[in-house]
């Protein structure tokens, strides 16, 4: 499973994602992140920490780029912190990063939101 | 098969469920590391095989399960890799190749074809409504390639 630790920090959902994110794990993701959108109202802000992500594709761009909108919706931002090189790659050819900021540490992104 | 060419070939054959797409991607990943490429190079190789294997369980089979089959080749000068499978068939494959073509926007934005593009040297598709598609990928090692064996 791609999610290994949710928390919601003030207005912001925090989400630890792990391993690879492809057409399976993209889907367990969504379902877990969407679930804590819908009860938790309050949340605006979405920070994903992908220290421990090693592989994404376009179905795990696909789960991000929804869940941005979701957050664009509610008027909040949507961040990445550790971010790995080959993962980044992926981010910026599809033009993810234009969207999503990226930052070095979790109190970066936090002081984003 | 004329393997006299090859220095080496292997074929996979698997049900299109989803579960199998990282199976497929890291064997072909596993398989390329014996000719030089960069650890770049076989992460490229890597999400441009999971790419192609997503589009034949996504869009060759939709809600059904077919087999999807695997070929990869090490040639002496490229990696060759080859994703078949016998579904629906692309009605329009110049359409499908331009960015962002997708059917289901929501789900992986279209780029699927715009990776593999990207992240290998050749590309060709062959496809034929009701019969299936099949995608052939090659790229080379920025370096020189592999010895043949004795």
């Amino acid at each position: 499973m791609a999610v290994v630790d949710k928390q919601i920090l003030g207005r912001t959902l925090m989400v630890k994602l792990s391993g690879e994110l492809d057409l399976v794990t993209a889907e367990s993701a969504r379902l877990a992140i969407d679930g804590d959108l819908d009860e938790f109202s309050r949340v605006r802000n979405l920070v994903f920490d992908l220290t421990d992500v090693k592989f994404i594709d376009s179905s795990g761009l696909g789960m991000l780029l929804g869940r941005y909108k979701k957050i664009n919706d509610r008027g909040g931002r949507m961040l990445a912190f550790g971010v790995q090189p080959v993962v980044q790659r992926v981010l910026e050819m599809a033009g993810m990063t234009k969207i999503m900021g990226i930052a070095s540490s979790l109190d970066e992104a936090l002081a984003h939101c | 098969m004329d393997v006299s060419t090859q220095l080496n070939t292997v074929k996979i054959e698997f049900p299109s469920r989803p579960e199998n797409v990282a199976f497929a991607r890291t064997a072909v990943a596993m398989f390329a590391a014996q000719m030089e490429f960069t650890l770049d190079d076989i992460d490229e190789i890597k999400v441009a095989t999971s790419e192609a294997v997503s589009n034949a369980v996504i869009h060759g089979y939709k809600d059904q399960i077919g087999i999807v089959t695997v070929t990869v080749t090490l040639h002496s000068s490229h990696l060759e890799v080859v994703v078949k499978d016998e579904g629906v068939g692309i009605a329009d494959i110049r359409q499908a190749m331009e960015p962002a073509f997708t059917t289901d926007p929501v789900q992986r934005m279209g780029l699927g074809l715009v990776f593999i593009r990207e992240y290998m040297d050749e590309v060709d598709i062959h496809s034929e409504v009701g019969r299936g598609t099949e995608l052939v990928m090659r790229k080379s090692p920025r370096t020189v390639g592999v010895e043949p064996a004795e």
